[in-house]
């Protein structure tokens, strides 16, 4: 590991003023130093964010939940709130890492945890997310954990998180600080960015900008589920995920909010594929056409193709659990 | 720099990219807590941060100055093992030996986790008390690899010492 300078932050807005280019804010730190040590990250500084007062989940005035970005994945799942309203928040969180992990894990690092991709862990290999411009050896290489949707000649790789695709499908915002003191809430919709050109750049994050909150709307109508198919039974990424939350009323699809991870280099959302849905009856037809918009533009790179089939089978597997409708 | 191990005091003088891990073996040594893959995969060296099972390779010496740490070597001694480590004697809930220590202080978290009514991926219902059935005890344990395969007999240990509790 490089060496680095380390400070302890008592504000956020001092926080925030230390923040800058080679600076991280480290929480848990189980992303961050885990990359650390194969110096794929090389800060020169580590602002400590651990001691902020960040901790609390509240009631938000429109009956929704503020979290704040310290509090840790373990809290998060089992809290009262987010099992009886969040259930696919809960069911995603449960899904990820291990008990040691999500104990430490905090809500804002989690969102911003970077991909599992073999090669960007590589240092002795080229990766334009690690190392703009050098190339991307999994588009023609191992590329079976890949995403299949929004990928880009420079950049193939999926953003690995389980809790992100929960809070896409919930429509969280995520609350902000910047060095010069300004708040911003951004959507999670706008918070992750395409890689085009810039793999490297994956969110809309400034220098500096420290998450403070994540917020989520009033609990939606339906039922909710998180599935996440992958190699093993417990603690490994998914290979496709499905956050879902499903409401039908009168023979009617009235809600459909759809997150999926494994697919993207985002976790993803598609309003198409949610249009399929609502206003029909639930079924055969209504499911496919969903599955039909989602994958309409999905791209395999060989090892990956698996998992746009994988996907289409998910998807429909969630629609039928949640509506009840086998047919 | 002061840290809290096992309710005693100790004073090092650590860079500050040591990880937790290394202060308590390479500094303090106190060798009990393993290190296996050092990225967080196995939990051999999984440790009590305030109460709370950790991955103690990923997380660095400084960050821990004013917390509470316990190692196996706080849980029991020789002559008054802690409950856990007697019932993996009892059931051979090892072989080599190497994972035992993260597998004794993760255990020691998890029946907590389950106490306080946490719920796991496994859990039908989110709410109400847990049960902690052998598929509860397995997916709850999951962060800990044991290369010699003694789970069932790891299982066996820790539902003993659970059902005592209860
Ligand atoms: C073995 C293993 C298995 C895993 N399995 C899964 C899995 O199945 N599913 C899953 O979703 N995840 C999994 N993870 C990843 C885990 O969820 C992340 O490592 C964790 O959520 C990151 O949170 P943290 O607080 O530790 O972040 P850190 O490592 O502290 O930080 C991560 C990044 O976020 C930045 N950051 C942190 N907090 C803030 C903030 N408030 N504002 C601005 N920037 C911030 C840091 O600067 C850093 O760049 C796994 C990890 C490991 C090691
Ligand atoms: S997919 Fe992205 S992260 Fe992986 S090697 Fe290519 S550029 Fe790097």
């Amino acid at each position: 590991m490089k060496t680095f300078d380390y400070a302890r932050a008592d504000s956020p807005e001092a926080a925030t003023r230390e923040g800058g280019e080679k600076v991280r804010f480290i929480a848990g730190g189980t992303n961050l130093l885990d990359l650390m040590k194969l110096q794929v990250e090389t800060p020169e500084k580590l602002i400590d964010i651990t001691r902020l007062d960040l901790n609390e989940v509240e009631d938000t005035d429109e009956g929704g939940l503020r979290i704040g970005a310290l509090v840790p994945n373990a809290d998060l799942a089992a809290h009262p709130r987010v099992v009886k309203d969040y259930e696919v928040l809960s069911r995603a969180l449960l899904a990820g890492a291990s008990g040691q992990l999500r104990n430490k894990a905090s809500t804002g690092g989690n969102l911003l945890q970077r991909t599992r991709c073999y090669y960007f862990y590589d240092t002795a290999v080229a990766c334009n997310k690690r190392e703009p411009g050098s190339g991307c050896p999994a588009r023609d290489g191992f590329n079976r954990i890949h995403a299949v949707l929004g990928t880009s000649d420079k950049c193939i790789a999926t953003h690995p998180g389980d809790m992100p695709v929960a809070m896409r499908a919930l429509d969280a915002v995520i609350v902000t600080l910047k060095p010069d003191g300004d708040k911003r809430r951004i959507s999670i919709h706008d918070f992750y960015r395409l890689p085009g050109d810039t793999p490297e750049i994956e969110t809309v994050l400034e220098s500096g900008e420290l998450i403070t909150h994540v917020e989520l709307p009033a609990p939606p109508k339906g039922k909710q589920t998180y599935r996440k198919v992958r190699d093993r039974a417990s603690y490994a990424f998914a290979l496709v995920s499905v956050a879902a939350i499903v409401a039908v009323e009168d023979g009617k699809i009235t809600n459909a909010q759809l997150g999926f991870g494994g697919l993207g280099p985002m976790p993803w959302r598609d309003a198409t594929a949610e249009e399929m849905l609502v206003g029909k009856a639930p079924g055969k037809a209504a499911f496919e056409a969903a599955a039909d918009a989602l994958l309409a533009d999905a791209q395999g790179f060989g090892s990956n193709d698996f998992k746009i089939p994988l996907a289409r089978r998910t998807l429909i597997a969630v629609l039928r659990e949640l509506t009840g409708v086998t047919a | 720099m002061h840290f809290t191990i096992n309710g005693q005091k100790y004073e090092a003088d650590v860079d500050v990219r040591t990880s937790l891990l290394d202060l308590l073996r390479e500094h303090l040594g106190l060798t009990g807590s393993k290190k296996g893959c050092d990225h967080g995969q196995c939990g051999a060296c999984t440790v009590l941060v305030n109460g709370r099972r950790i991955n103690s390779c990923l997380t660095l010496a400084v960050m821990h100055e004013d917390d509470e740490v316990t190692t196996i070597e706080g849980l029991g001694t020789p002559d008054k093992l802690h409950p856990l480590q007697a019932a993996f004697v009892k059931h051979d809930g090892f072989q080599c030996g190497y994972c035992t220590p993260g597998q004794i202080c993760s255990a020691a978290g998890m029946l907590d986790e389950a106490k306080k009514g946490w719920p796991s991926h496994v859990s039908e219902r989110l709410e109400g008390e847990v049960e902690l059935t052998d598929a509860e005890i397995s997916e709850r344990m999951s962060g800990n690899l044991c290369r010699c395969s003694a789970y069932p007999n790891i299982v066996d240990a820790i539902r003993e010492v659970a059902g005592e509790d209860a």
